[in-house]
């Protein structure tokens, strides 16, 4: 399937909430505009409007209920599967709006994976756990090209020196951190551009922790990543740049640099130095 | 004004370590005007009071350090909490920089107890001593009130502090050369006016953190430099090489002749 990659962004960033997102001129994986999400009556999101670079890491922080979440999830149309929720603005993705009615959801979803903050995967071997996805997107010619792609999922994930030797084995059998580097080797098996992540690491201890930092620094390389944390030191650690909400508005997005050492707002300091807001 | 953190032992710590900075602050400063009065006086006494109490200077430094170094590995401070620790620290070392500084002079003191400058030069002095105070007590203030505005005001008045170093360098030059005899005593206040225009400088570099703190930003003006010492020369009417073999002749900078003339202007000199 080609992609007309429209590198023309005619439309500057608009500006929301006296927030001017950057337009990241030709290296924008998503360019999203005016985006306003509803659960119901209630409004989860206002006007965002935040530009995602390509082969960088994206942190979204804020407290509880600021729709960081709700936001991630408009990003691959996981918010469809919720009845009463109700998505509007505009999202690019490489240029191509994914809320249009010539985009397949599913499809959407091989090329935007996703992990979550629970480990989750499948009740099936660990093989079946990466095969799963490649195969019914119908990406592999055969069994030996399942193989391979499973393998080099597993290799990318850092998890195949551990299960090499028990591909057979149940995934719900394994430690969770492997059961989440099983769950990123899954994402990526399917030759997703983007990973969407939402608190991966906040179900496991320091050292799962920390591979999985290092996982996200080399995956960078080659994806779009984007990951919702509440851990302050975490986005300051893995991401390139981050985007503070706060009750549903983006309040300030910036490099990761100078947001954790010199934030503009008083409202990002307040919450990112543990402050009465 | 900063809110509070919702967990109080931060803000506590936050404010310990800044009091800390300014009671050593006050310190430094209290050792500078008691140097300048021991000069002024030619209170050798005082001068070494003086000296003493410079310990305690030192020692903050130390404690200050730690209890940076505490809050970073405690708290995980971020943004402008991040920038007052770091600040802290630098702030530390200026002042115990600062304190030096003044020890020294004060042990000038002692060594030119029993000598008498000319009026002018201890009037510049004077005047002089009484700047770099000020703007020490200055920077003071600015950064207990994190005041961005002052801490830029006083960066830049330090051109008058060079200014005045400059003008006492030249009015000691001419006194050594007019009389061999003053070298001495000139050549001690002359290190005591550099001695204060470094402390200027490292008020200078105070000035800086307290900016950064408040405003997360550099300051990021180019500073006039005042001090133009390093292009002053004063004409000598002979060579100190005078059998060309790039060797000084020492016999004619000390048997008798003054310094850099074939001929003492009244006769042999003192060696």
């Amino acid at each position: 399937m080609t992609m007309t990659k429209n590198r023309d962004i005619t439309r500057q960033a608009a500006t929301t909430n006296d927030v001017a997102s950057p337009v990241c001129g030709g290296e924008c994986k998503f360019i999203t505009r005016d985006v306003n999400v509803f659960y119901g009556e209630k409004q989860a999101i206002f006007d965002v409007s935040l530009d995602i670079p390509d082969r960088s890491v994206m942190a979204l922080i804020g407290p509880s209920g600021c729709g960081k979440s709700t936001y991630l999830r408009c990003l691959n149309r996981m918010n469809d599967l919720i009845d009463i929720c109700r998505v509007e603005g505009t999202f690019l993705l490489d240029g191509e709006d994914i809320y249009s009615g010539a985009i397949d959801p599913v499809l959407l979803r091989a090329r935007v994976g996703m992990v979550f903050q629970k480990p989750n995967p499948f009740p099936k071997s660990i093989y079946e756990n990466v095969a799963y996805g490649p195969r019914i997107h119908g990406l592999a010619k055969n069994k030996a090209d399942l193989d391979e792609i499973v393998e080099t999922s597993l290799r990318k994930a850092a998890l195949w020196e551990e299960v090499k030797d028990r591909l057979d084995a149940p995934g719900t059998g394994l430690s969770g951190g492997q059961q989440q580097r099983l769950c990123i080797a899954r994402a990526i098996a399917t030759r997703p551009e983007v990973i969407l992540m939402d608190e991966p690491a906040s179900a496991l201890d320091p050292i799962a922790t920390a591979r999985i930092e290092e996982l996200i620094d080399e995956l960078k390389e080659n994806y779009c990543i984007v990951i919702v944390t509440h851990s302050m030191q975490q986005a300051a650690r893995v991401s390139d740049r981050t985007a503070f909400f706060h009750l549903g508005r983006l309040i300030e997005e910036g490099p990761t640099e100078q947001i954790f050492t010199a934030p503009r707002e008083k409202q990002t300091q307040d919450y990112i130095t543990g402050r009465y807001g | 004004m900063a809110n509070s953190h919702i967990v109080k032992a931060f803000d506590r710590e936050l404010q310990e370590l800044e009091s800390h900075i300014i009671r050593m602050g006050h310190l430094a400063a209290d050792e500078l005007e008691n140097a300048l009065v021991a000069l002024r006086k030619r209170n050798a006494e005082l001068a070494e009071e003086t000296i003493l109490k410079d310990r305690e200077v030192d020692q903050l430094e130390h404690q200050i350090e730690e209890r940076a170094i505490q809050l970073i590995a405690r708290r995980q401070p971020l943004a402008n909490d991040l920038r007052a620790v770091v600040a802290a620290i630098k702030v530390a070392h200026e002042l115990e920089r600062i304190g030096d500084l003044a020890k020294n002079i004060a042990r000038r003191v002692i060594t030119l107890a029993q000598e008498k400058p000319p009026k002018p030069v201890k009037k510049n002095l004077k005047r002089m001593g009484k700047l770099v105070l000020a703007q020490l007590r200055g920077i003071l203030q600015a950064y207990e009130d994190k005041d961005a505005r002052l801490a830029m005001e006083i960066w830049r008045h330090d051109e008058e502090v060079d200014a005045a170093y400059s003008s006492l360098f030249r009015e000691l030059l001419t006194y050594m050369m007019e009389d061999p005899r003053t070298i001495g005593l000139c050549a001690h206040l002359l290190f005591g006016a550099r001695n204060l225009e470094r402390i200027g400088d490292h008020v200078t570099n105070i000035a800086e953190s307290v900016y950064y703190v408040a405003t997360g930003e550099r300051l990021d003006e180019h500073r006039p430099k005042g001090d133009a010492t390093s292009r002053i020369l004063p004409a000598y009417s002979g060579p100190l090489d005078e059998d060309d073999d790039d060797e000084d002749d020492f016999n004619v900078a000390i048997g008798g002749r003054g310094v850099g003339r074939k001929t003492s202007p009244e006769g042999e000199g003192e060696a």
